[in-house]
């Protein structure tokens, strides 16, 4: 059987994408402002509330939600780490739910952040609940470590 | 410099322990679909599956594989299979090894979602883990002994195109599929893959629990060939309907179980299907080590 060049080649362009992908620095993937990433939201989605907002079984759910998949990013606080931005700065907890929605929804895929919509829509809304709490001082007091 | 690699290797392997950790995974239940989700960027899974075939006029078989799934980037997925197979009253052989890629092109979320899936394929006919039925492949090709069908090695790239949306809960997946065996007189096979699948509750509950329903992904997959470039068409393939459930851990740990049902008698009668699989944080971070210019 030929195997000739082309699958020599094929790999060798994996290989080429593969190491560029992998010699950039983890923590500069996340270097675009919120306010910019913010700016992208389409207005029908930035209109959009929460359906489970004020909810205490959302925030405990989100909570959880938010340890399981966010916090190895954004850290267990949300005050980011060199993998992923703070969620805690004024622009994110200024932005309204249908804007966390759709940047949770969608990612910020170039610059690292997957799209969530694996996750069902009550489950991201539950995730948004509990970050919410953390624009509130009364209540973010009880939501864990910073 | 060979030498340099070799240490810088062994210093990667050696940190894995300390610098890598579990980290939870929100699976699909399917094993031959593909979905448009990608591996998180940085994250390694690791999986074992197994396929269990019945086989008319020949003896049964176990075939296996693991993979290495990483995510290079948000839209790239890089994974690596290792295929094996046990045939009953016959032998235990590695039959070869998969290098696939997937791409999402698209940067947010739309109607639907297209990811391009490349792979290279390095196997011998022996191989039976049946992780797609392309053209007119059918249950009679496996019916030789180890030693006849291992003397025949496949290089193969294979193309698909994973369509995919999630609507309310519910994930539609079809994953048209073209392969070429890169010997010239071979034509490209045709092939298709369907799924469908919803977690049995949409909502998590407050606390982490193993047995909650939202922790169980239910679905079912229709493949099948769809014949060649010489003979396009159903005439001589086979076709599985394939029932499926992903069960995700709180640990960690996801475990799938299918079974496959074959639709006509060109299929295997039944192929019974199951997997573990485990995702870990911090790998990008620590190979990432391996391949920083200058250190």
């Amino acid at each position: 059987m030929k195997t000739g060049c082309p699958p020599i080649r094929f790999m060798a362009f994996l290989l080429s994408l593969t190491s560029a992908a992998w010699s950039q620095e983890p923590g500069t993937r996340h270097a675009e402002a919120p306010g910019a990433v913010l700016a992208r939201v389409p207005e029908k989605a930035r209109l959009r509330s929460n359906p489970l907002e004020g909810d205490p079984e959302a925030v405990a759910a989100g909570k959880k939600l938010f340890e399981m998949h966010c916090a190895e990013c954004h850290g267990k606080g949300a005050d980011g780490t060199r993998r992923g931005p703070s969620l805690r700065v004024d622009e994110l907890q200024h932005a309204t739910p249908g804007e966390i929605f759709w940047i949770l929804t969608n990612g910020v895929v170039r610059r690292g952040m997957p799209a969530w919509s694996k996750l069902p829509e009550p489950q991201r809304w539950q995730i948004i609940t509990y970050l919410r709490r953390f624009g509130d001082p009364a209540r973010a007091g009880n939501l864990g470590p910073r | 410099m060979t030498g340099s690699l070799t240490h810088r290797c062994l210093l990667v392997l050696a940190s894995l322990p300390c610098c890598v950790s579990a980290a939870f995974a929100q699976e699909s239940p399917y094993i031959v679909t593909y979905d448009h989700h990608l591996e998180e960027p940085g994250n390694l899974e690791v999986e074992y599956f197994s396929t269990f075939g019945s086989q008319r006029a020949g003896n049964d078989f176990h075939a296996y594989w693991i993979e290495f799934e990483y995510g290079a980037t948000a839209w790239w997925t890089t994974e690596l299979y290792l295929d094996g197979q046990t045939t009953f009253h016959d032998s235990t052989v590695f039959t070869g090894f998969r290098w696939e890629n997937r791409f999402r092109p698209l940067k947010a979320e739309h109607f639907i979602n297209p990811v391009i899936y490349i792979e290279y394929e390095n196997i011998s006919e022996a191989d039976k883990i049946i992780k797609e039925v392309e053209g007119h492949d059918v249950e009679a090709d496996a019916a030789d002994s180890n030693a006849v069908l291992r003397q025949a090695r496949d290089h193969e790239l294979e193309f698909k195109l994973i369509l995919s949306k999630d609507f309310k809960g519910w994930n539609f997946a079809v994953n048209p599929l073209a392969t070429k065996n890169l010997s010239p007189d071979e034509p490209w096979e045709f092939a298709y893959a369907l799924g469908i699948s919803r977690p049995l509750a949409l909502r998590a509950s407050a606390h982490r629990c193993t047995l909650c329903r939202e922790n169980f992904v239910a679905g079912v997959e229709l493949y099948g060939g769809l014949g060649d470039t010489q003979s396009p068409g159903l005439y001589q393939t086979s076709h599985y309907l394939a029932p499926a459930v992903a069960w995700n851990l709180p640990s960690g740990w996801t475990v799938r179980v299918e079974a496959g049902f074959g639709l006509n008698s060109n299929s295997h009668r039944l192929l019974l299907r199951w997997g573990l699989s485990r995702e870990f944080s911090g790998f990008g971070e620590v190979l990432h080590g391996l391949f920083r210019s200058g250190s």
